[in-house]
């Protein structure tokens, strides 16, 4: 088929095309204008697609081909954490006792899903070394937003009302955009020559206005910080608290914890270390785990076990932030993550770590001699090299990225961090073999060499996806967000 | 694999990890499993449950048990979907990216806006965001709420907007549940960045949303309406009626109640405030030979190219069930969604009238209702429910559960709040008024 006639499922509809099948009337036909005045009914019905169910099957289906998970090749896309995602998890998530859950019904018809929220808090809170875990953050940023309201509500308890939250120049965009939802402003530190916190540039920082530092360890560059105890000394004593960014918890499972390492608050990404599927942008989880000082602040409802065993719902929390969501949490993500630890325990989850590390590592020493690599140090469960040597032949990292495409690849992330100049971020994760780390290596040598031969074709890279490189300045310039009819064309909108 | 990383053992692997914080002794978690163990314990837990599906449930309140077609799981669980990661990549993710663009016009076309973006959490947190929006754009410091906002989603605004943002401020409901529009205009001034009303509103009442718009403009603020999309299958869209945003819980489309996450908060605006929008939205454009295409668009607005300028934090959302939403959408296509909604209507106006008639139950909701109204009975609705679990009925969300979020003045013990969909049949119904009528009777005999 020509790509170039691919067209939306609205382009598919045909007019009295149906899929859908209702069950008859089965109480008395009131007319429509006796149930509902005029004035409240729509005047124009939205104009869905009418297709037939293969119509629409045979769209989605070919829309789906168009794209690339975890199952369909590498994806050492860093900081994401784009392992295999167990099918068994998939399987438990769909059980009727856990998604034909209301979440209004009685407590005592829901005590398996509050006995699974319950477990998962606990195992949580043992695997960020810390004392009280919230399920309710849908995703990482919004675990960031709660962990920085429930600072807030510490230091309003305290007496004090500092302003500031201080965050090292490597770290997740989400980091600053948090800090300003909780109404804070955002410091930035510098890093130092080994690539962790500058404790001078800290130190210079440091005063009573600071809330707190939101630290990524091992950070996005890879790197665990040597002195994260001296920088937990540095913050604590100036009177703030440490807030640990989860996203990159993968390389520290049962290594090392986040609440021994001196951090006060943690947020898990599920749908990165706990293998719950990403799902194209969501949904996530991203619960939240505190230190006990902590424990009061965080929002209701929390799971507890009364002394008859059984679970319910606590909302009387009085210091209690509030409610982040509606709710109690993405309880269908909660439970493939649950699976997911209790598959491995603590044994496996170690050996997550591990492998992840290792395989890290052996891709950097594959392909050592082909880039820059800014930090000569060992590296955790990802690794940033820097393309700016393939500058002199012009091509950019942009021009790699787009080039592993064409080798079947998922490229990494790249142009972050930002202090490294062309930087490509690397994480094969460790559900990677031996083998597929070898191609991977193999691709980045020959994308290399390609560079140095044939530059012109890795700036028209890929040449053999559905589409070419797509004209996002013009997307921007004139954005055409939603489908155009034909009778739209005339309101030149 | 470890020669060549040049190291001597695994241990070695974590050689900058300080001794200080290293881990010696293993994580006090339960022992590894096989699958089908795993299996066998997921199985027993759920079996724990007794999930409102297998009763016959009248539960909603923002989450609804309406039929999830077959098409939606076969798409959805399709790997190249599920397992992808955001579309940062577009000449490898023009599946996804169609999809959102999709989306996005199944959102328009139901609110009658002109963008929306590719889905947000939850109702709740949509409203945060088109709060903070609304303040951004008029620079103004208080946000005016009718209590017909569903309280948990007022909850989650209050919070997430405690450091950032306007000030909520509610306007009571009077008796029938139903807004008064001279209170609503009492509450706004110069101050005012918003007016928020919901459609149908908690409990169940259609709102006059043009009255609304009209108080909203007139003062300079923004109107923002929390809508129940399937109800936009026979009622006007916001849009038309003069909303600037349009936020609201879109779980009822090919989304599992899933103990109420995650489901589906939505976020649509004017084409005014599009460079205000939240999170990630899918534009079309074309590729180096001309040929169509669709990209991530006006990105910086967004976190990880403007940080601590962004609009939002939002990164991860909830693509994977706006993927559902739409195909349960396609599915039902233009004629079928006013089917459906006509026939959840119609059903509920059925029961609403059959439980009317029971002496001693009376309206709550003051009106014409759509899927979901309240009534309010002689004696304690959560007693009323926690009665008729054993004869096989959710009954409803008892309203007294929210109480703390009302007036103090709002007795809301009796009054109980129940969604009727399309799954409820006639007979289940009359069972249900016969089973209401039999425990009212037995309660007043109790407390004779």
């Amino acid at each position: 088929m020509a790509d170039s006639q691919r067209r939306t499922i609205y382009e598919r509809s045909c007019c009295g095309r149906r899929a859908f099948s209702l069950p008859a009337l089965d109480v008395p036909e009131i007319p429509l204008g006796e149930l509902l005045p005029a004035g409240l009914r729509r005047a124009a019905p939205a104009r869905l697609p009418e297709v037939s169910e293969v119509d629409l099957l045979r769209h989605f289906t070919e829309l789906s081909t168009l794209n690339f998970g975890v199952e369909t090749g590498s994806y050492p896309l860093g900081s994401c954490t784009m392992k295999y995602n167990p099918k068994v998890n998939e399987v438990a998530c769909r059980l009727e006792g856990f998604a034909g859950l209301h979440p209004y019904q009685p407590e005592a018809l829901a005590q398996g899903a509050l006995e699974l929220m319950y477990e998962l808090g606990q195992w949580l809170a043992e695997i960020a070394g810390l004392a009280r875990t919230t399920l309710q953050p849908a995703a990482g940023a919004h675990g960031e937003l709660t962990g920085l309201l429930i600072m807030r509500a510490y230091h309003e308890a305290q007496g004090r009302a500092p302003r500031r939250i201080l965050i090292p120049d490597t770290a997740h965009g989400t980091n600053p955009a948090s800090v300003v939802m909780a109404g804070y402003e955002p410091v930035a530190v510098s890093s130092d020559a080994r690539g962790g916190v500058d404790l001078e540039a800290l130190q210079a920082l440091l005063d009573a206005d600071i809330a707190g530092l939101m630290l990524t360890n091992p950070n996005t560059l890879g790197l665990f910080d040597e002195n994260i105890t001296e920088i937990a000394r540095l913050v604590h004593e100036a009177g703030g608290l440490l807030y640990y960014d989860g996203a990159n918890s993968n390389a520290v499972l049962g290594i090392s914890r986040p609440g021994d390492m001196g951090f006060d608050i943690v947020h898990l990404n599920t749908h990165k270390t706990f293998s719950t599927p990403h799902g194209g942008g969501g949904p996530g989880a991203g619960p939240i785990v505190v230190r006990d000082i902590l424990e009061p602040f965080l929002p209701v409802p929390l799971v507890e076990r009364a002394a008859d065993g059984r679970f319910f719902f606590d909302y009387d929390r009085p210091r209690s932030i509030g409610k982040m969501r509606t709710f109690y949490g993405n309880f269908g993500v909660l439970v493939r993550a649950y699976a997911y630890i209790r598959g491995l325990g603590p044994d496996g989850l170690r050996r997550v770590s591990e492998m992840a590390v290792l395989n890290a590592n052996y891709v950097l020493e594959g392909i050592r001699d082909l880039f820059d690599v800014p930090f000569q140090r060992r590296c955790m469960h990802e690794f940033v090299v820097s393309a700016s040597p393939l500058k002199q032949h012009g091509v950019r990292a942009l021009d790699v990225a787009k080039r592993m495409l064409d080798y079947g690849l998922h490229p990494p992330t790249t142009y972050f961090p930002q202090i490294v100049d062309e930087a490509l971020m690397i994480e094969p994760t460790e559900t990677e073999s031996r083998d597929d780390l070898d191609t991977l290596v193999a691709a980045l040598r020959a994308i290399v060499g390609e560079a140095e031969a044939q530059s012109g074709m890795l700036r028209e890279a890929p040449i053999t996806m559905p589409v070419r490189r797509l004209d996002e300045a013009e997307a921007a310039r004139h954005p055409v967000v939603r489908q155009r009819f034909p009778e739209d064309e005339d309101d030149g909108a | 694999m470890l020669a060549a990383v040049g190291v001597a053992g695994v241990e070695d692997l974590f050689s900058e990890v300080p001794e200080e914080v290293r881990r010696r002794e293993p994580l006090a978690l339960p022992a590894a499993v096989s699958e089908a163990e795993l299996l066998g314990e997921l199985r027993r837990l759920a079996a724990a449950d007794t999930p409102a599906t297998s009763l016959v449930d009248f539960l909603g309140a923002g989450v609804y048990d309406h039929y999830v077609p077959a098409v939606v799981d076969a798409i959805v669980s399709r790997s190249e979907f599920a397992t992808a990661y955001t579309p940062y990549q577009p000449e490898r993710s023009q599946g996804v990216l169609q999809t959102i663009f999709e989306y996005q016009t199944a959102i328009c076309e139901l609110t009658g806006m002109d963008v929306s973006n590719a889905s947000m959490y939850d109702a709740g947190t949509a409203l945060a965001e088109a709060s903070v929006l609304a303040g951004g754009q008029t620079k103004r410091g208080r946000i005016v709420l009718s209590a017909g906002v569903h309280p948990e989603y007022r909850q989650v605004l209050a919070t997430e907007t405690a450091g950032h943002g306007p000030r909520p401020q509610i306007v009571d409901l009077p008796a029938g549940a139903v807004t008064d529009s001279q209170a609503l205009a009492a509450a706004v001034d110069a101050d005012t960045a918003a007016v928020v009303l919901q459609q149908p509103n908690f409990f169940g009442a259609l709102e006059d949303l043009a009255a609304a718009a009209g108080i909203a403009h007139a003062a300079g603020a923004l109107f923002v309406v929390v809508a129940d999309p399937l109800s936009l299958g026979l009622l006007e869209a916001p849009g038309v009626l003069g909303a600037d945003i349009v936020v609201g819980e879109a779980q009822a489309f090919g989304n599992a109640m899933d103990f109420g996450g995650p489901g589906l908060g939505y976020l649509a605006v004017t084409r005014k405030l599009m460079r205000r929008l939240p999170g990630r939205l899918v534009g079309e454009t074309v590729d180096a030979d001309g040929k169509r295409g669709f990209v991530l668009t006006l990105q910086t607005r967004e976190q990880h190219i403007r940080r601590q300028k962004a609009t939002s934090n939002i990164c991860s959302n909830h693509a994977l069930n706006a993927l559902a939403a739409l195909v349960h959408l396609s599915w039902l296509g233009k004629e079928g969604l006013p089917e459906l909604a006509a026939l959840c209507a119609r059903k509920a106006a059925y029961l609403r009238a059959r439980l009317l008639e029971l002496p001693g139950v009376d309206a709550f909701t003051a009106g014409p209702v759509f899927r979901e109204f309240a009534v309010r009975l002689p004696g304690s609705a959560a007693e009323l429910a926690e009665a008729l679990v054993p004869r096989g009925f959710l009954a409803g969300v008892p309203a007294g559960r929210f109480a703390a979020e009302f007036s103090a003045g709002a007795d809301l013990d009796g009054v109980l709040l129940i969604a009727v969909t399309e799954k409820r049949t006639r007979a289940e119904m009359d069972a249900f008024v016969a089973a209401v009528a039999d425990y009212l009777t037995g309660a007043e005999v109790g407390r004779g």
